[in-house]
């Protein structure tokens, strides 16, 4: 079969963005070697080196080029490995647009809103921004039922790209249910997606890639904490200061 | 026999938007005859809130009854549905990844950088604005050499996806030049853009869609009514 295929994955195991390529590969039936990242500690050698303009992960480096930006790493896997396994974008040009458009809504404007709801102290903000994102999820049950036509995911009868970019957030929806109580995945108001989360999670390619509720519950829970001693630290220093102290 | 591609092309667009821009650009590469319908007021347009109710914007590619919207979308639907002309996209997988990421990063950064300069609050604003797209330039013109491996064009004897991505803001680019002084596309710090400037400028798919510069500067007055443009 020709020349040895080199193929690495740069990423960290609690973003949503990394479980993409990983997906992706596995769709693709592509052997990889990955490498854990310490965003929090120091970035690699290698991570600093491929992308040098954002110092992001996921990186997916195959025979020493770097290919950057999730979804965009995605795409390259199915066009790279197009002869093998289902074909993650659809094949006529107004489906991959569409796909392309409520990705780009997904990345853009849906996650973010969580984000910052996420995030604020402020409650109204709060309120706001977790309206926001109740009606983007509608939003996204209503081109899943259209574009789905039936079939158990938005690819149709295998996943495919919507169901990787929206899948990925899938287990965080799922931990914050766990740790905030907020159900996000209602059966009342979203029954479809409901029932395709489920089916995305028990997918064989989707498995052993998504890490564990729990785990993600934990992780989200302490970098609650971690930002709330910083912010408390930041309140500490500037009382200090204003009372005329250096710290 | 109705090809997919003989179906009736109609683009909603307003004539400032660089964004609309790049869609008149790719079907004019492709040679695809359209309508082109002109919006004057997008957010009470009731074409737009009809064929964009989520983002309630334009450029939208109507092509038979079916819309398609965001800029980058539209130009790759445009390459992939029109096959005869010439490619916008390259066809190697990697460069075709290096061709979307430089696009995103167009619009994430370069075209925000823009906007931080257009409503910067005050000179100490618009000075960070100025040098975060001057960074950006820099950056572009690293990638105008990688990518053109000496030939005219990003894409590299003809135009593709990063020149119609970055094209499409020389507009706005030159507006700003002429409120604030500072040539972003110079000729001795990026000169690789600079003459690629004039090409793309020249160019056959471009030139008739082009907005001219003096009524962009003028629609930059009225709508910015901010310090740079006094």
């Amino acid at each position: 079969m020709g020349e040895t295929e080199e193929v690495k994955l740069l990423g960290v195991w609690y973003s949503p963005y990394a479980i993409r390529p990983k997906i992706a590969l596995r769709l693709k039936s592509v052997d990889y070697d990955y490498f854990e990242e310490d965003l929090f500690g120091s970035k690699s050698e290698l991570l600093l080196k491929s992308n040098p303009v954002h110092k992001k992960v996921p990186v997916l480096i195959h025979n020493n080029k770097p290919i950057l930006e999730s979804l965009n790493i995605v795409e390259y896997i199915d066009e790279r490995w197009n002869t093998s396994g289902p074909s993650i974008l659809p094949s006529h040009p107004h489906d991959r647009a569409q796909a392309r458009f409520w990705s780009a809504f997904v990345d853009d404007k849906w996650f973010p809103a969580l984000k910052a709801a996420a995030i604020t102290k402020s409650e109204e903000a709060k309120e706001k921004g977790m309206k926001e994102v109740e009606g983007g999820l509608l939003q996204l049950e209503e081109a899943f039922v259209s574009i789905s036509k039936g079939k158990p995911f938005f690819g149709g009868e295998a996943i495919g790209f919507m169901d990787i970019c929206l899948g990925s957030f899938v287990g965080i929806l799922k931990a914050r249910e766990k740790l905030k109580g907020e159900k996000l995945l209602d059966e009342t108001k979203v029954p479809s997606l409901c029932k395709w989360a489920d089916q995305f999670l028990s997918d064989d390619t989707v498995k052993n890639v998504v890490p564990e509720i729990d785990k993600v519950a934990e992780f989200l829970g302490e970098l609650e904490v971690r930002a709330q001693l910083i912010s408390d630290f930041k309140n500490l220093r500037s009382t200090f200061k204003s009372n005329g102290r250096v710290m | 026999m109705g090809l997919i591609s003989d179906e009736y092309v109609r683009l909603l667009g307003a004539w400032p938007s660089p964004f609309v821009l790049r869609t008149r650009i790719a079907l004019n590469l492709k040679r695809v005859p359209y309508e082109y319908l002109e919006e004057e007021d997008t957010l009470n347009s009731e074409s737009v809130l009809n064929y964009n109710p989520v983002h309630k914007q334009i450029p939208i590619l109507i092509h038979g009854n079916k819309p398609i919207r965001e800029s980058l979308n539209i130009v790759m639907y445009v390459d992939e549905t029109w096959l005869s002309g010439p490619p916008i996209l390259p066809s190697d997988p990697f460069d075709r990844a290096v061709a979307r990421f430089w696009d995103v990063y167009i619009d994430e950064h370069c075209f925000t950088s823009i906007n931080g300069v257009a409503v910067a609050k005050d000179e100490e604003e618009r000075k960070a604005a100025v040098a975060k797209l001057e960074m950006c330039m820099a950056l572009l013109e690293e990638t105008f050499q990688e990518c053109s491996k000496g030939r005219g064009f990003f894409g590299g004897d003809n135009i593709g996806f990063i020149d119609i991505g970055f094209g499409s803001m020389l507009g706005p680019l030159k507006v700003l030049e002429k409120f604030s002084g500072v040539k972003f596309i110079h000729p001795e710090k990026t000169p690789g853009l600079f003459h690629w400037a004039d090409r793309f400028y020249a160019h056959e798919a471009v030139k008739p869609v082009m907005p001219d510069i003096e009524k962009l500067v003028e629609f930059a007055r009225l709508k910015f009514n901010t310090s740079i443009f006094k």
